[in-house]
C-alpha cells in the first residue's frame, strides 16, 4: 500500500545520525524522534482516524484532544517500558467513551493506526540504512504491540466491568418483593421472564414470605407481555409452593396471551386466585387480611 | 427416633426434629390418631421446620394423618415447610391437597384458634 502522507515524516539528516547498538538506546532515540515530530505525527494520525471513519461518535476537537493524550501516553510507554500509566489512561478513556457508543473495533483500530503512522515515520527516517531500520523495528515492534494489546484489553475489561455492573443492577431491580401492608407482599413482574429469572423470582418470593411473615402475596404480571409454557408452569409451581408456606397468592394483570397460555397448559384454576388488575388484587388481599380501607372524611359504616 | 407429641389445650403439637424413617412416620401417624381420641383434641399441628427434605412417602403419610384425624374430629395442619422444600414439593406435585399449611407454629395456633370459634373465617 502506497501512502503519500509518509513523505511529511521524512528526515533527510536521519541516516547520518550514529545509531547505538543496544535496543534500549535505539528506543530512546526513537522516542526522541517521536517527541520531536509530535505535532506532525499526531496531525497525520488524526487525519487517518477521520479518513477511516473511526470514532464517529466524537467531535473533531474531542478526537484531537484524546489523540494528544494517547500519543503522549504512547510515547511515554515506549520510553519507560511500563504500561501502568497507559493502562490507567486506557481504562479512564474507555469509561468516558463507552457510554457514547464507541465500539471495540474503533478503539483497537485507532491504536493500530497510531502504530502504523509511527512505523511509517521510522521507515521514512531510516530507509537509507536497512540494517539500522531492522534493529529499530526490532526495538519498536514488540513495545508497540504490547501497547496495542494493553489498550485493547483495557477497553474490553472496562466494557465487561460495565456489563457486569448492569447485569447485577438488573438482577436486583428485576424482582423486588415489597411489603405494602403488614403481612401483605407485592411482587411486580416486569419484562421478559426467562427460566433463570423465574427461578430467581420464586426464590426471592418464598424467602420474602418467610422473612416478612406474609399471609397474602399479590403477584402482578401486568408488565409481562407473554410467557412460554415453561415459565407459566413455573408460576403455577410458585403459587403452589407459597401455599405450602401458608401464604395465599393472588395473581393480577394477566394479559390475554398469558391467559391463553395458562389455559392451554391446563392449569387447575381452583388453585390459582386471579384478579383483573393490581388494584383489585390489593383490595382482595386486604379483604383476606381483614383490613378495611375507607376515605378519611367518611365515618366507617359499622 | 420418636417424635415428641405435646398437648396444648385442645391441640396436639408434633414437632419433628430430624429426618424420619418410614417406620418413624407410621409410628407418628398411629400415635397421633390414638392421642386425638384420648385427649379429645380438636386440632393437630405437625411442625416440619427441621426437615430439609419431604419425599412422597412422608407427604402422603402426613396427608393421610390429616384425613384420618379429621374423621376422628380433629383438624390437622402442617407448619414450617422451608421455602426450598416447598418449591421442590410443588415441582413433584406433592401439594398436600386439602391440608392447611401455615408459616410456623405460631400461625398454626392462630389458625386453629380462629377455626375453633364459631362464625369466624377459616
Amino acid at each position: 500500500m502506497v501512502n503519500n502522507n509518509l513523505k511529511v515524516a521524512t528526515q533527510p539528516k536521519a541516516a547520518a545520525q550514529p545509531v547505538s547498538e543496544s535496543a534500549s538506546a535505539l528506543l530512546s532515540e526513537l522516542v526522541a524522534h517521536l517527541r520531536q515530530n509530535r505535532t506532525q505525527l499526531r496531525e497525520e494520525w488524526v487525519v487517518r482516524i477521520t479518513e477511516a471513519e473511526l470514532l464517529t461518535a466524537m467531535t473533531k476537537d474531542e478526537i484531537f484532544a484524546e489523540a494528544t493524550s494517547v500519543y503522549d501516553s504512547y510515547v511515554e510507554a515506549l520510553e519507560t517500558g511500563t504500561l501502568e500509566a497507559l493502562q490507567a489512561y486506557a481504562r479512564n478513556l474507555s469509561e468516558r467513551i463507552i457510554p457514547r457508543g464507541v465500539e471495540t473495533d474503533e478503539v483497537v483500530g485507532i491504536v493500530l493506526l497510531l502504530r502504523d503512522v509511527l512505523a511509517r515515520s521510522l521507515f521514512a527516517k531510516y530507509h537509507e540504512d536497512f540494517k539500522v531500520l531492522g534493529r529499530v523495528l526490532d526495538a519498536y515492534e514488540p513495545a508497540a504491540n504490547r501497547i496495542a494489546i494493553t489498550v485493547a484489553v483495557g477497553f474490553v475489561q472496562e466494557r465487561e466491568r460495565v456489563i457486569r455492573e448492569q447485569q447485577e443492577a438488573i438482577r436486583e431491580l428485576s424482582t423486588p418483593v415489597l411489603q405494602v401492608r403488614e403481612r401483605l407482599l407485592i411482587l411486580p413482574m416486569i419484562g421478559l421472564i426467562d427460566p433463570h429469572r423465574a427461578r430467581q423470582l420464586t426464590e426471592q418470593l418464598l424467602h420474602g414470605i418467610r422473612a416478612n411473615r406474609a399471609k397474602v402475596v399479590v403477584i402482578d404480571i401486568t408488565g409481562v407481555a407473554a410467557m412460554d409454557a415453561n415459565v407459566a408452569n413455573h408460576l403455577v409451581l410458585t403459587v403452589e409452593a407459597a401455599r405450602l408456606l401458608g401464604a395465599t397468592v393472588i395473581v393480577t394483570g394477566l394479559s390475554p396471551e398469558i391467559a391463553q397460555t395458562l389455559v392451554k397448559i391446563g392449569v387447575d384454576l381452583g388453585k390459582m386466585n386471579t384478579v383483573g388488575d393490581l388494584q383489585g388484587g390489593i383490595e382482595e388481599a386486604e379483604r383476606l387480611l381483614g383490613f378495611k380501607v375507607f376515605p378519611i372524611r367518611e365515618t366507617p359504616a359499622g | 427416633m420418636a417424635v415428641p407429641i405435646l398437648k396444648q389445650g385442645q391441640t396436639l403439637i408434633a414437632s419433628i426434629q430430624a429426618a424420619l424413617t418410614d417406620t418413624d412416620l407410621l409410628e407418628l401417624r398411629d400415635a397421633l390418631l390414638e392421642q386425638v381420641g384420648r385427649y379429645r383434641s380438636r386440632g393437630v399441628i405437625v411442625d416440619v421446620t427441621a426437615l430439609d427434605v419431604m419425599d412422597s412417602f412422608s407427604t402422603r403419610t402426613l396427608r393421610d394423618v390429616a384425613h384420618m384425624t379429621r374423621l376422628r374430629g380433629a383438624q390437622t395442619i402442617i407448619v414450617g415447610i422451608q421455602p426450598e422444600v416447598a418449591f421442590a414439593m410443588a415441582q413433584f406435585g406433592l401439594t398436600l391437597e386439602g391440608v392447611p399449611t401455615k408459616l410456623d407454629l405460631e400461625e398454626g395456633l392462630d389458625y386453629l384458634a380462629g377455626t375453633a370459634k364459631p362464625g369466624s373465617d377459616g
